[in-house]
């Protein structure tokens, strides 16, 4: 009985998650074989980014909102496969390859920022999202077509000088990994190529843990202090964690636009910080513990209310708005809590 | 010469650069056909609309907590008065005011809400404090939907439920301040009671920090251990901080409102939080300290920055490229003032 | 035969407040070297030399020279030192809780083999070989006698546990020559401690070098070959363990050198029938000093002196007083109950407390001197306000008249009162400290380790100052202190507290001897018996 109740206390988040889904599955009276296809459509498109938050927080970095640099390098390297014309699985892994080298970049630079706001690493990660924001909106509204050459007019806004609002991948990467290899059981469709690709990261990071490095890294996680009497490079493992979180949010973010079809230049990218670590933490992550089925539960339960919120909340208060706003809301709303927790127990912590 | 190489040793290195930029963009207007008057004009409305929001970061920040990313809950307490204001049907300045005392009352009961849940995340305040005004705003759009909100203007013309995303001031208390004993000295217009109502707040917070309960909490935020062995409860002196920060930005918002003549609401409040932090650092505040002279000389030089590059450099370049170098400028702000080695620390 | 390590003329200095002086040890193989000193004699400062702690490269390093194994060396990082044989346990625990036995023995000499990814990618992906880290991790425990599994969690185990991980850990490194033990039996239960050093002779017959940090006298004394004396960073003796007895270690660690100096008189002595506070039963739950019944009454117009060894509860019982840490216990004020736990009642009772972490809780550094001096009786008394409209505001003019009267009256040294208080020296800081005390008019003034960190010149100065405010404004004063040279020198009685109990009342001129029995927690026995 104990032994029940800590189990139900410990996991109040995705048992709360649980009720509500159920719950707003059951006012939106979505039809079932609709829903299944599209949770296992979205579990295939992102569960690789939500992995991506995992090294950091294992490293003692907490949620690294800076995943959203790892996004912006590989929406990056999808424009310019667009705008030289590879397409299908090439495009895709010139993309792939292309967005790592310049994740790898700024996962570098991002780490060497986080190392010297140590304890404040989630604020700094998320200003740190924000500011590159800014950077990648100068060079693709400014730069792009006048500084950087870009060949496709009809991506560029009207003066020829940066991209336009939406880059649709038709004809060049869409779906490009989806269509390779797709089972259908019934009307539900399995894209069975980013499955695997997910199952080969959810494998590689479990091999990771059992090296030197993932060693290295759960130690630093655990106490920096510690590990660097030790011996250990804090600093030079803290920046290799975050590298590999950025390029692992890169290669997702790619999967997730070839799934989409078209890129929002300025806004498909801001999005992915708030949904994968919402995702994560509704899974049952915390702010110092996740493993990969946090994120995998994580993006069934979030995905299951993200699909139905906007029919539940028309079919309850007659506004699809109040829907959106509350699957938002939500969102926010996990984050904070999770955040809060992890405010309370390093505070209890300490005394 | 001495005392202007002290000084300019004291000043961050990042606010040094944005006055360089700044006086640059002046010469620069000089030499285009933008009117420096209509400029100066314009960086005088703003720098009174958005000073009192800076304004709201300095308790926070002297107490110790930092400065205050929670800042959309305030404002969310301020949009409620000036709204129940609005459907009172009250107009010019006493819909202003009653709309200031309302917001007082409802940011006082959501300040003490809040100070009390930071008080139990200490050393996470500035992202539990970003994330519960995420929250909050999402929840309160929800909120703007649902609550029943009546006067025509303000809701939907169809279907007369929830309310609008903007809703005009003009018949309401649009203006008041800034109509108030406003001048003109040619081309310059000077908003005076804007700007009477700024220089008011910064004074009222500056005599605060000069009473005990202001000491007490600038004590609280200088050194914790000295503030418990002089006798301060320290919890208290950092709720107060978190509550007088939150009625300032619910004051800041309606005085925002009323100049911009538009009462905005659902994603709004989220983007006034950013640009304040960043402004009072702007102004050489750090992350543990602020003044008020910080926030009066950083929001002149970030709110002159953003008029004056508007025309001058959409001149220069093609687009509008303020709403970028804001984000860069604010957010790169910030940046630097969290990953600056802590000089308190020895 | 070489010797395993020798630190020669070692000097270092912190803000320019010299921590150790010209210091010299050695080891030989195989012997236990005791090192003993109250706290702030330079014993950590040595051992973080000796390991490389990047804490001494950041302040400028130090002076001397460093020879292990007749070798010359330069140590500067951890890692360095470990790869020189030199291991350490420390004070607080270097282990992770959240890792295994196993994994914290072998905390970054992981035994790994390789795969083919790491024949691809570099060594750090190799796989960890768990079986044989376990191996040797049950080896090394069972060494030093512990039968515990080896892949348990750190985290739920007991303290005493925990410290014979650390010593694996360091027996585990093949190459280790010279073992550091910083206070390895503080937290340890009697029996406990006694395999601890069970284990040390064992690593002793193995020939490995150990340097052993101790209050627990007793136990150094047992275990050592020899003994080194630090006090104010300098060696004041250093000999064979025999030629030693636990009061002789006690004395001369808290320093014996007096200058009598002719106490200015007061119009009445201080008497037991005029008592300001009476103290029963305190206990206060200070981390590290924890105070666990202690009595005391103290007169009207005396300067108590309150001393005793490092970590046995003498600076619990002014901060417990002052409400600063958690206590109970039976206090009078007066006559009147007094209130514990409450620093507010405190002050508005006239109980002033000076800490001994002057930085830390006695100053705000970045402020100005005459904020310095005036914020807490702004707080606590609604001294130097005025009115302004609705607003009862601090009164910047009175501040500034008080702040200039007192640093004329302290002789502080400044540019202005405006000056930050951080830019002061250590002696001028406490004088700061000092002032703002005197400003709360004391009822009793506690003031603890006043002349901490601070030259020998100020020492003085800041001792005649708190003689002048006892005699001058009838102050009483409870001091306490670590050296017991400037107890002997202003106070009446002296207090000495051993394992956060009073052990003795003595009077200023008692011989060293009864000091260091008294210190040892002996003088009482001594007493019975005799």
């Amino acid at each position: 009985m104990e032994k029940f109740k800590r189990i139900l206390v410990s996991n109040a988040v995705p048992i709360a998650f649980l009720a509500l889904s159920i719950s707003a599955v059951l006012v939106a009276r979505i039809p079932p074989l609709f829903l299944v296809s599209e949770i296992v459509r979205r579990l295939s498109r992102n569960t690789f980014l939500v992995l991506s938050l995992l090294i950091p927080i294992v490293a003692g970095m907490g949620l690294n909102f800076g995943i959203v640099l790892g996004a912006m390098a590989g929406q990056a390297a999808m424009f310019f496969v667009v705008d030289w014309k590879i397409k299908d699985i090439p495009g895709v892994i010139v993309a792939m390859i292309l967005g790592s080298v310049i994740a790898t970049l700024l996962g570098w630079l991002a780490g060497l920022v986080l190392n010297r706001a140590k304890g404040r690493e989630m604020i700094t990660s998320m200003i740190l999202g924000f500011f590159a924001n800014g950077v990648y909106q100068l060079i693709f509204l400014f730069f792009i077509g006048s500084i950087i050459p870009f060949k496709t007019r009809q991506f560029l806004l009207p003066e020829g000088v940066g991209l336009r609002n939406t880059v649709d991948l038709y004809g060049s990467i869409a779906s490009a990994l989806n269509k390779v290899w797709i089972v259908r059981i019934g009307t539900v469709r399995v894209f069975v190529v980013p499955i695997l690709i997910t199952v080969g990261l959810c494998f590689l990071i479990y091999f990771l843990f059992k090296t030197k490095l993932g060693q290295d890294i759960r130690a630093v996680g655990q106490d920096m202090h510690i590990a660097e009497v030790a011996g250990i490079k804090v600093n030079k493992i803290r920046i290799i964690a975050v590298i590999m979180s950025t390029v692992l949010a890169a290669i997702g973010q790619i999967i997730y636009l070839q799934d989409i079809s078209t890129i929002n230049t300025y806004n498909s990218h801001e999005q992915v910080g708030l949904f994968s670590i919402a995702a994560l933490l509704v899974g049952g992550a915390s702010t110092r513990r996740a493993s990969i089925w946090n994120a995998i539960i994580g993006v069934l339960l979030f995905h299951t209310l993200f699909v139905v919120a906007p029919s539940a909340g028309n079919k309850l208060f007659g506004q699809p708005q109040v829907g959106e706003f509350f699957r938002e809301f939500l969102a926010y709303a996990v984050i904070a809590f999770a955040l809060a927790m992890h405010g309370w127990s390093a505070k209890k912590g300490k005394h | 010469m001495n005392k202007l190489f002290d000084l300019l040793k004291r000043v961050d290195i990042p606010t040094l650069i944005i006055f360089v930029f700044l006086i640059s963009l002046f010469i620069l207007a000089a030499f285009t056909k933008v009117s420096i008057p209509s400029l100066l004009s314009d960086s005088l409305k703003r720098i009174g609309m958005n000073g009192v929001l800076v304004l709201a970061m300095v308790p926070t920040i002297r107490s110790g907590i930092g400065p205050n990313f929670g800042l959309p809950i305030g404002i969310i307490g301020g949009l409620i008065g000036a709204l129940v204001s609005m459907q009172l049907g009250l107009v010019g300045y006493f819909g202003f005011w009653v709309s200031v005392l309302l917001a007082i009352v409802l940011c006082t009961a959501i300040g003490i809400l809040y100070g009390w849940l930071l008080e139990r995340v200490r050393g996470q305040e500035m992202m539990v404090g970003t994330y519960m005004g995420y929250s909050i705003v999402a929840f309160m759009s929800i909120m703007w939907l649902l609550l029943p909100f009546s006067n025509p203007d303000m809701v939907w013309a169809i279907g007369g439920r929830g309310l609008r995303y903007t809703l005009t001031l003009q018949d309401y208390f649009g203006y008041v301040l800034n109509n108030f004993l406003k001048f003109k000295v040619g081309r310059l217009e000077v908003p005076t009671g804007l700007l009477l109502f700024f220089v008011g707040a910064c004074l009222v917070v500056y005599i605060f920090f000069k009473t005990r309960m202001g000491l007490a909490i600038d004590l609280t935020g200088q050194n914790e251990r000295y503030a418990i062995s002089s006798g301060v409860n320290t919890k208290r002196a950092r709720l107060i901080a978190v509550v007088l920060s939150t009625i300032i930005g619910g004051v800041g918002i309606i005085v925002y409102a009323q100049s911009y003549g538009f009462l905005q609401l659902y994603q709004a409040p989220l983007f006034m939080t950013f640009p304040a932090v960043a402004s009072i650092l702007i102004g050489g505040a750090s992350i543990r300290r602020a003044s008020i002279t910080n926030v009066v000389v950083g929001t002149i030089a970030f709110q002159t920055l953003l008029t004056i590059a508007l025309p001058v450099l959409s001149q220069v370049t093609r687009g509008d490229i303020t709403e970028v170098m804001r984000l860069i400028v604010s957010n790169g702000m910030i940046l630097y003032a969290l990953t600056r080695a802590p000089k308190e620390a020895n | 035969m070489e010797k395993a390590l020798e630190m020669r003329n070692i000097s270092k200095s912190f803000y320019g407040n010299q921590v150790l002086k010209n210091v010299s040890i050695d080891l030989m193989p195989g012997e236990v070297h005791g090192l003993v000193g109250e706290n702030g004699a330079g014993k950590s400062t040595l051992m973080n030399i000796l390991f490389g702690m990047p804490v001494i490269h950041s302040t400028g390093g130090f002076e001397g020279e460093i020879f292990v194994g007749g070798q010359k060396v330069e140590i500067d990082s951890p890692r360095k030192a470990m790869e020189l044989g030199i291991g350490m346990v420390h004070q607080e625990f270097m282990l992770l809780p959240g890792f295994t036995i196993t994994e914290n023995i072998k905390l970054n000499r992981e035994i790994t083999k390789s795969n083919f990814v790491s024949k691809l990618l570099g060594k750090s992906l190799e796989t960890l070989d768990f079986s044989k880290m376990r191996r040797d991790a049950k080896e090394a425990l069972a060494s030093i006698g512990m039968t515990v599994d080896e892949y348990l969690p750190v985290a739920g185990l007991p303290v005493g546990h925990k410290q014979f991980i650390e010593i694996a850990r360091e027996i585990d490194k093949k190459n280790l020559k010279l073992l550091v033990l910083d206070e390895p039996t503080a937290v340890l239960s009697e029996t406990e401690a006694e395999k601890l050093l069970d284990a040390i002779r064992f690593l002793s017959s193995k020939g490995i070098s150990v340097l052993f940090i101790s209050h627990r006298l007793i136990e150094v004394l047992k275990v050592s070959n020899r003994i080194t004396i630090l006090r104010d960073g300098a060696i004041v003796d250093q000999g064979p363990a025999s030629s030693f007895t636990i009061s002789e270690i006690a004395e001369k660690m808290v320093g014996r050198k007096i200058d009598m100096v002719g106490l200015p008189p007061r119009k009445t002595e201080p008497s037991d029938k005029d008592i300001i506070m009476s103290i029963r039963g305190l206990k206060v739950a200070m981390p590290g000093e924890s105070v666990k019944d202690f009595s005391i009454d103290i007169r009207r117009g005396e300067i108590l002196g309150i001393g005793g060894l490092a970590g046995h509860g003498k600076l619990g019982i002014a901060n417990g007083i002052a409400g600063i840490f958690p206590a109970s216990g039976e206090i009078t004020l007066d006559g009147k109950p007094y209130r514990l736990n409450n620093p507010a009642y405190a002050l508005n009772n006239g109980i002033v407390y000076l800490s001994e972490d002057r930085r830390g809780v006695g100053l705000l550094l970045n402020e100005s001197i005459e904020m310095n001096i005036a914020a807490t009786a702004i707080e606590a008394f609604d001294q130097f306000t005025k009115r302004f409209f609705l607003f009862k505001i601090y009164d910047t003019k009175s501040i500034r008249n008080h702040a200039l009267e007192m640093i004329k009256e302290l002789d502080i040294r400044c540019k202005s009162p405006t000056q930050p208080v951080r830019r002061l020296s250590g002696g001028n800081q406490q004088k700061v400290c000092l002032a703002r005390a005197f400003t709360l008019k004391p009822r009793i003034l506690f003031v603890s380790e006043p002349t901490r960190g601070i030259d020998v010149g100020a020492k003085k100065l800041v001792l005649d100052h708190l003689v002048k405010m006892n005699r001058d404004h009838s102050i009483t004063i409870v001091m306490t202190s670590s050296e017991l040279a400037e107890l002997r020198t202003i106070c009446d009685r002296i207090a000495i507290v051993a394992e956060g109990r009073l052990a003795a009342i003595l009077p200023p001129n008692a011989t060293d001897a009864e000091f260091g029995l008294a210190m040892a927690g002996e003088l009482q026995e001594v007493k019975a018996s005799e």
